[in-house]
């Protein structure tokens, strides 16, 4: 059967078992709507959080920029994991047993404060919309890549679908089909790693072959990939980084602000209970393992098979003509994600690091570009194998894209429908009034997330410096010290919030230009410019400490808490009485 | 009602020591042996492959892992004991 019918019949039996899920989990409450109604089993709330978590960049980028960056961008893999330590320990029990439907609603009531709430609902926008756009992009791509439509064309496909299970079924349409997502991911990604990994190494678990012997050399294949890449001018795989700081930072705004993440931090008020909330958290992290602990094997083996197709006699002698490549590189030609230009016209691929002077051997420059991307994308043709894989590959990453993208959609939407129009403008809107809004307001959003999708502004590449650096600067801080301390009171919160979020926009505004507009930048955005090594991206970290900070001092200046807010900060400290939810 | 707040903040203090203790095996298997110390344990050839990487992109996921699981059943225990589970 022809490639594209494959794939079309994957990603089609995908979606029709995503539209059945939708009929079959329709939402008839803002309870539903919400929170999925409160009655999910933590098992199901595990996978659907994977999901809901694991996004495009996770299924597609992460294991490419893993291979590009060796033992330096292992920052992601810490940091995308860690964080659900922090959320399981210091968040998601007491969120939940506190009971109410979103984010700025905890922040809104502990702090006694509709600016409080209204600074929280402006972040989580910020922070979800920054995310979703790049979803959408991505779903575009896959699209275009394995269906032969154009992007535009996949992206509206994709959004009539989220369309279609987020606003019928909202949180509990969403819980069930990225329970649903989660399978066709996860096997879609193993499944084409098992087989390099038996390939390369001899070992079917990709976690275990990555530190295996490589059979075709019998090194180890970590010692193997770290001479081949020496030998072409590259960094050692497993070199260390030069700024430990910059790297403790970076790692650490991750995780925080995957703990300050909204739009996961909501999964965990679905769940019944407050012990609930914690078993979700474990299982939630078994399932993003099994994806974290496979791509760091993909990423090695990716580049080791990328470097044995270029160079098949070994990196010594002379590398393939462009004549003899292999039938993937000219697929993947023609979506101009790989490129060759014979700078030293001798019609073969030199592939290298540039920056190495390799003129002795005749070589005139790197002549081979790609797309970080296609290593997973490709990752099934580069190691040959059939047809129904690559079909695989295609789901998959729409299944990533859509389920984070559902789950940002969910968070934008009900804090417009709960903390602004029902909490703030209209207090007095009927429960029907308020469930049509929701669905108004998450329609609204998929329009607007698909019209960014298709013309994305200059911040949208921002996605790790916007949506992580703001959960991690001003959510995460505010949202510990509502638990942790009785003595934090609004001022001191508003405060803390604004400072921490201002200072960390002005660090990455002044490398990366004001609102991202190109040519504003104060100062050139690398490592010599930044201070003490410190990169924009890292920031987020130093920003929570402010955001501390500030809160501590300003609320130790002012006066206490009122007596019910200390009242409430005892409620959520200890489990019982969360399965009876606090009616709205 | 005194013994009950007691009670409530004896509850309370355990939770954190849980915390604080996990913790510290948070921040030392990620930041210590991923990071800070990465150099002197990639000295360590553990069945051939260094030890330092092998932290920073497996190892430290593992202890994640590990560390929720062990919260989670110390605070299952913890709730029984205080008597505030559900």
């Amino acid at each position: 059967m022809d490639q594209f019918y494959i794939n079309l019949l994957f990603v089609g039996a995908s979606f029709a078992l995503y539209f059945g899920i939708a009929i079959w989990a329709r939402a008839g409450s803002t309870k539903e709507f919400y929170v999925a109604g409160g009655g999910v089993h933590p098992v199901a709330n595990g996978m659907a959080t994977a999901a809901d978590w694991m996004s495009a960049a996770s299924f597609i980028s992460m294991a490419g920029l893993i291979a590009a960056g060796g033992y330096a961008n292992s920052t992601f893999l810490m940091g995308w994991t860690g964080g659900y330590v922090l959320l399981a320990m210091l968040l998601a029990p007491y969120l939940r047993k506190f009971g109410k439907f979103t984010v700025p609603d905890f922040i809104g009531d502990r702090f006694y404060s509709k600016p409080a709430r209204l600074v929280a609902v402006a972040c989580l926008i910020v922070a979800s919309v920054t995310y979703v756009i790049g979803q959408m992009a991505g779903a575009g791509i896959a699209f275009s890549r394995f269906l032969e439509v154009d992007k535009d064309t996949g992206l509206v496909i994709a959004s009539v679908v989220v369309f279609f299970y987020a606003v019928l079924g909202g949180m509990k349409g969403i819980t069930y089909t990225q329970v649903a997502q989660y399978c066709v991911l996860i096997v879609a990604y193993t499944i084409p790693a098992i087989f390099i990994s038996l390939e390369l190494t001899g070992n079917p678990l990709p976690p275990l072959g990555l530190f295996s012997d490589h059979t075709a050399s019998g090194m180890p294949l970590l010692a193997k990939l770290d001479q081949v890449v020496q030998d072409l001018g590259f960094a050692a795989y497993t070199a260390d980084v030069p700024n430990k700081l910059n790297m403790v930072l970076f790692t650490l705004t991750l995780m925080i602000g995957t703990a300050g993440l909204p739009h996961v931090i909501i999964r965990f008020f679905t769940v019944p209970k407050v012990a609930d909330a914690r078993w979700s958290a474990g299982w939630a992290l078994i399932f993003i393992a099994l994806l974290y602990l496979t791509a760091p094997a993909v990423a090695s083996m990716a580049r080791l098979n990328l470097i044995n197709t270029v160079y098949p006699n070994g990196v010594d002698a002379q590398p393939i003509q462009y004549e003899d490549r292999p039938e993937w590189m000219k697929t993947w030609e023609e979506t101009q994600l790989i490129k060759f230009e014979d700078k030293n016209n001798d019609g073969r691929i030199q592939f290298y690091n540039d920056k190495a002077d390799m003129s002795d051997k005749g070589w005139a420059g790197n002549e081979l570009t790609y797309n970080r991307d296609i290593l997973v994308l490709a990752n099934p043709e580069i190691a040959q194998l059939p047809g129904w894989v690559i079909g695989l590959i295609a789901a998959g990453g729409l299944a990533a894209a859509l389920s984070t993208a559902a789950g940002l959609l969910l968070a934008i939407s009900s804090a417009v429908s709960h903390d602004l129009i029902k909490n703030s403008i209209n207090p007095n809107i009927s429960e029907k009034g308020e469930l049509m809004a929701a669905r108004a307001s998450m329609t609204v959003a998929i329009v607007v997330a698909t019209y960014l999708g298709m013309n994305p502004p200059g911040f949208a590449a921002q996605v790790v410096a916007l949506a992580f650096g703001i959960a991690a600067a001003s959510i995460f801080p505010v949202l510990m010290m509502g638990i942790f301390s009785k003595r934090i009171n609004n001022k001191g919160a508003i405060a803390g919030m604004l400072a921490g979020l201002v200072t960390t926009l002005v660090y990455i505004f002044m490398y990366k230009g004001w609102f991202f507009i190109p040519g504003t930048a104060n100062l050139p955005d690398n490592v010599d410019n930044w201070i003490l090594g410190i990169s924009p991206l890292s920031f987020g970290a130093i920003g929570a400490i402010i955001n501390f900070t500030v809160a501590f001092v300003v609320s130790n200046a002012t006066e206490e808490p009122p007596v019910e807010i200390q009242e409430l900060v005892e409620s959520v400290r200890y489990p019982k009485g969360a399965g009876a939810a606090v009616d709205h | 009602m005194s013994t009950q707040s007691e009670s409530a903040s004896s509850y309370w203090r355990e939770n954190l020591r849980i915390i604080t203790t996990y913790m510290v095996i948070w921040f030392a298997a990620s930041y210590g042996c991923g990071i800070l110390f990465v150099d002197e344990l990639d000295k360590i050839q553990f069945f051939g492959f260094p030890l330092g990487f092998w932290f920073a992109q497996q190892g430290a996921i593992y202890v994640f892992i590990g560390l929720i699981w062990a919260y989670v059943f110390s605070m299952n225990r913890l709730d029984e004991k205080y008597d505030v589970h559900e």
